[in-house]
């Protein structure tokens, strides 16, 4: 089974990737993470994303198009990345997701991939 | 500070003995239906009762005979509550709290039911019973734990574990599965299960110590070791002549004394050769060592007086005298005798590096087959340490590396990250 293992960072955690006093632990956790992910064999993708305050925000209202800088929620934790990861089952995917570094201090969710719709050849 | 902590050291007493009523009432009201889930709906009627009736018209003098007896007229009216709960958790501490006020707790604490419990851990440990749900449902129906905090420490989804936790109990109601302590023949295997479900238990919690989850709504798991170590003088008093009993309450004892000592005044991961023996609770070191002398008095040796003997030997600088590493790895291979777990091979393998340095404890890590230790961190923390001792740093690095990305804890990962960035220079 294929799982996102999504990484909700806290908006201190977000700024320590600009911290030099904690940008090389940071970066050190997520490594560490990730190579054990792939050296476990289940790594089959991800990324890391920049902070909210990089995003652009794309909606169509009656046929009208809105582009917005953000999101800027209010909202205590950030979407900071994702992996993807190919598991035999939802026991083994929360395993790895209590790994990630975000999981002891802002939260990690983990969601089982879609198959494809009826009718689309994979 | 000190009154602090004599009012949490209460108020977890209360607590316990709450706890310590609600298993053995769930025991008392089951035993002739074996109907677990019945009896937990009851018993939570007489809880909500309880917090109706109590604080007007004062806690009964007995008050487990009047949660038994209201729970029963429940149980006869067949009455279920419309919904159903998960748990009696939050009931369970208004309960304790009312006991605490009407000293009747000095009667809850002895109580006046013969104590079924160790039959019902029996039942909940029984070879009929899937052995992963085991010990949720012991932490469940003996200690009233709600199915979410059971979840989390078992690092398992509530929604799936609540299911689990559903279908065990419909087993153990319709396939005749006994609520009882097996004849002599069949004890000690049946005894085992029971054990090793309070020790799963216990490591649950242990292993979440260092893991940085502090203060939640959630109950910490760091209590869970705190609740499996109470289950131990439970089965130790009802079955004296058992010493695997008290060999593992001696090993919860043990690893408890030095809980603390797990990490620094500055929040940091200790490994075991850098803690402090100054910060180890001299207490339960006694307490262990009163437990495991008494067991090996039966000259019944088994899996879990061996770990304590481990344990008890890593904590021989608590006396002032160095570790008899030769004694260790004599320990660990009677013990691979009784239990060849793949943490007994690798504690071997430490063990071998401090007795005869460090290339043969390596020698003994990359003896154990790659499938088995690749996906086990404690392996890889110890490899890295033997290849770093051994002036192997190239290799050191990206085993460091592997084994904090293997960890859960915070304070873990950070300890290995940070030895591996020394391990870049040569000494």
């Amino acid at each position: 089974m294929k799982y996102a293992i999504l990484v909700y960072e806290t908006p201190s955690e977000l700024a320590a990737r600009e911290d030099p006093a904690r940008v090389g632990p940071y970066w050190a956790a997520y490594t560490a993470y990730a190579q054990a992910l792939s050296a476990a064999g289940v790594s089959v993708g991800g990324a890391g994303l920049q902070p909210p305050g990089m995003a652009t925000t794309v909606r169509l209202r009656g046929g009208q198009q809105q582009v917005q800088d953000g999101p800027f929620a209010d909202t205590k934790e950030l979407l900071g990345g994702l992996f993807l990861i190919d598991v035999a089952d939802l026991d083994a995917a929360l395993v790895w997701a209590a790994r990630c570094p975000a999981a002891a201090t802002g939260s990690v969710e983990v969601r089982p991939q879609l198959p494809p719709p009826p009718g689309v050849v994979a | 500070m000190v009154a602090d902590a004599a009012e949490g050291a209460a108020h977890r007493a209360i607590e316990l003995a709450a706890r310590s009523s609600y298993g053995r009432l769930v025991a008392v009201l089951s035993a002739r239906s074996h109907d677990l889930a019945a009896a937990e709906d009851a018993l939570s009627d007489a809880f909500a009762a309880a917090l109706a009736q109590w604080p007007v018209a004062g806690v009964p003098a007995s008050p487990e005979a009047w949660l038994v007896s209201t729970a029963r007229r429940r149980l006869a009216d067949g009455r279920r509550r419309a919904s159903v709960r998960e748990s009696a958790a939050d009931d369970l501490a208004y309960v304790a709290t009312l006991l605490q006020r009407s000293d009747a707790i000095s009667d809850a604490a002895t109580g006046p039911f013969p104590d079924r419990r160790l039959g019902l851990m029996f039942a909940c440990a029984h070879p009929a019973v899937d052995a992963s749900v085991r010990t949720p449902l012991m932490l469940q129906v003996v200690l009233g734990l709600d199915a979410g905090n059971v979840a989390s420490a078992f690092l398992e989804s509530p929604s799936s574990m609540a299911q689990r936790l559903v279908r065990a109990k419909r087993k153990l109601r319709d396939a005749g599965i006994p609520f009882a302590v097996p004849e002599r023949e069949e004890l000690p295997p049946r005894l085992t299960a029971v054990l090793e479900a309070i020790y799963a238990a216990f490591s649950a919690g242990w292993d979440a110590v260092t893991g940085g989850d502090v203060g939640s709504g959630a109950m910490s798991h760091a209590d869970l070791a705190d609740e499996a170590i109470w289950l131990g003088p439970l089965v130790v008093d009802a079955l004296p002549v058992e010493p695997e009993a008290k060999g593992l309450l001696a090993l919860m004892l043990y690893c408890h004394a030095r809980r603390d000592a797990r990490t620094g005044a500055d929040g940091a991961y200790r490994p075991l050769a850098h803690q402090d023996p100054a910060r180890w609770s001299m207490a339960l070191i006694g307490e262990a060592e009163a437990a495991l002398a008494a067991a090996a008095r039966q000259l019944q040796p088994g899996r879990f007086q061996l770990e304590a003997a481990i344990q008890s030997a890593h904590l021989a600088p608590a006396f002032g005298r160095p570790a008899d590493w030769g004694a260790v790895v004599a320990l660990y291979d009677t013990l691979l005798a009784y239990a060849p777990t793949v943490g007994a091979l690798v504690g071997r393998a430490a063990a071998l590096a401090e007795a005869f340095g460090a290339a043969a404890g390596l020698d003994a890590c990359d003896a154990l087959a790659e499938g088995v230790v690749q996906g086990y961190q404690p392996w890889w923390a110890l490899r890295a340490h033997l290849l770093a001792r051994l002036g192997r740093h190239e290799e050191a690095r990206p085993a460091y590396e592997r084994a904090a990305g293997l960890t859960r804890s915070v304070a873990v990962r950070a300890y290995l990250l940070g030895v591996r960035d020394r391990a870049r220079i040569t000494p």
